[in-house]
């Protein structure tokens, strides 16, 4: 396996958040309604990691270096676990476990529709993520797995209806968002410059 | 330092908080993992000795509240069995999007507001109009303690020991014409102290309006508040003077008040305007009438632990149905959310 350290670093760098969060739940630095962050920080994390993970691929082609497309998997199937522990912390802190409520919420919430069908996309891709459905699926694999940009859309859209009075926040993300698709378009994605080509030869040579 | 001895006849807290002992979430947990049994530290909401609740941090206040301060009435009206919420979460989870939309911003941000000295105007339909400093705005009034529930629209509550004085008695001094129908309030406007109202993003058209019907302003629940748990209103609380209608949501009982005018027409409210599908003119507590992006049928009553959390159902009118509801005969709260 290449990038050992890399890839050990990028999956500490992922976990310690969740950790952390719990940690300070337990301690009581959360403030009065620590279940109400918890989800809100899961959901955030979960948007932030579906960022970072979409960035590998121009990074990639920005630097020249392959340790980016190393760890791309692995931060989609930690989007998935946050995605997993956001849903888990709702159901447990906001709905209190009450079934028929999140029946309720299932068919008249815009904002928790979409987020469940953000989360069915993110779980159909974390289910094919393996090698073997990659050899399986063969062509269609590739297809399936742009699935990603609507679980972008979903997300982002999903987190507009949550916002109540300032737009801030939401827009910076999706400013991002949209740089990220828009270096997919064809006549873009062939441009990106390779901005540290020399810098990556070096490092070939060593 | 207070120390107040109550008259016989005065509520004391005790009387309306017997379940108030607060356990601490981590002694909880740290009790159950240690697999002992659970001998958590009973902390006593009310304290008789050196302040009237526990753990309040000590302001700075103006000379007009330490003066009037002494002759409050103590527990004029309390809530039943229900704890009062910790000083620390009250004033640590606020919406003020003034000063940022987190619940922690107006604690971290608030300290820039100036509240001294403070104007009020007086204005519209009333015999007495006029523009007052806050300590004479203030003279004619006798203070009292009020415990109130509040409920969030966000699904959250607390209890909150208020000190104000009715809406109905500053009604009765500034005395308004036949004409006037509704009480509109404006929040102060300032984007200097205030970093909310310098963002370019926020959705509010400042200054914050809200408003009430004229009769829901007489009801002697609602009441102008100047303090909390004994002492001034901290700023990220309203200081130093807000609105407090404990059977509307939160957003009702508007902070920071500079201006207070008597109308015919009903105000156009900062929410309504935003969503008014979401937000409406009457925003009564009403478990059986959803806000359309999450139920209203329960509340988090705060703090709520993540292992212990206090759900539970919330009551009509926020549990004052019984002294409000007759304002709204014949009104279908339906339409009229």
């Amino acid at each position: 396996m290449r990038f050992p350290f890399w890839r050990i670093a990028v999956f500490l760098a992922a976990m310690i958040w969740p950790l952390l969060w719990l940690y300070q739940a337990w301690e009581d630095l959360l403030g009065p309604d620590p279940g109400k962050v918890l989800v809100d920080r899961l959901g955030l994390g979960t948007l932030v990691l579906l960022l970072v993970t979409l960035s590998m691929t121009p990074m990639q082609k920005l630097t020249g270096w392959t340790g980016w497309m190393a760890v791309r998997r692995q931060l989609g199937l930690w989007c998935f676990a946050y995605v997993v522990l956001h849903l888990s912390a709702y159901t447990a802190f906001i709905l209190g476990f009450d079934w028929s409520q999140l029946g309720v919420e299932l068919r008249k919430r815009p904002y928790i529709i979409v987020g469940t069908l953000g989360f069915l996309c993110l779980l159909a891709l974390a289910v094919t993520s393996n090698r073997y459905s990659q050899r399986r699926l063969g062509g269609r694999w590739k297809k399936l797995h742009r699935l990603v940009y609507v679980v972008l859309g979903l997300g982002l859209l999903h987190f507009l209806w949550i916002v109540r009075a300032d737009m801030k926040e939401w827009a910076i993300y999706a400013v991002i968002g949209a740089v990220l698709l828009v270096l997919r378009l064809p006549p873009l994605a062939r441009r990106i410059p390779r901005l540290v080509t020399k810098k990556a030869s070096s490092a070939k040579k060593a | 330092m207070l120390i107040k001895v109550p008259k016989a006849s005065d509520c004391h807290e005790s009387d309306v908080t017997p379940e108030s002992l607060y356990l601490s979430r981590r002694n909880v947990l740290g009790a159950a993992v240690a697999g002992l049994a659970v001998g958590a530290l009973p902390r006593w909401v009310f304290a008789d000795d050196a302040a009237r609740y526990a753990e309040v941090e000590p302001g700075r206040a103006p000379a007009w509240f330490s003066e009037k301060l002494p002759s409050t009435r103590w527990g004029a009206v309390a809530v039943k069995d229900e704890a009062i919420t910790p000083f620390k979460d009250a004033t640590h989870y606020n919406n003020f999007y003034e000063f940022g939309t987190d619940k922690g911003d107006p604690a971290a941000n608030a300290g820039s507001l100036k509240t001294e000295p403070w104007t009020v105007v007086v204005d519209g339909e009333v015999g007495k109009p006029g523009r007052y400093a806050l300590e004479d705005f203030m003279k004619p009034y006798q203070l009292e303690e009020r415990i109130y529930r509040l409920r969030c629209v966000e699904a959250w509550s607390m209890v909150i020991p208020w000190i104000g004085f009715p809406v109905s008695a500053l009604l009765k001094e500034v005395q308004p014409t036949s004409n006037a129908k509704f009480i509109r309030f404006e929040t102060l406007q300032d984007p200097k102290s205030m970093p909310g109202q310098r963002s370019g993003f926020a959705l509010i058209d400042w200054p914050y309006i809200e408003g009430l019907r004229l009769d829901e302003a007489m009801n002697p629940l609602a009441i102008l508040a100047v303090g909390m748990y004994g002492r001034e209103l901290p700023n990220q609380n309203g200081a130093p003077l807000r609105l407090v209608v404990p059977w509307k949501y939160g957003f009702k009982s508007i902070k920071s008040i500079v201006r207070i005018s008597l109308v015919s027409e009903q105000p156009k409210t900062t929410w309504q305007s935003i969503a008014s599908d979401e937000y409406g003119f009457y925003a009564n507590v009403n478990p059986t009438v959803d806000h359309p992006r999450w139920t209203q049928a329960r509340e988090r009553r705060l703090p709520s632990g993540l292992f212990k959390p206090n759900v539970r159902d919330t009551q009509m009118f926020n549990g004052y149905a019984d002294e409000v509801a007759s304002l709204y005969t014949g009104l279908d709260l339906r339409k009229n959310y």
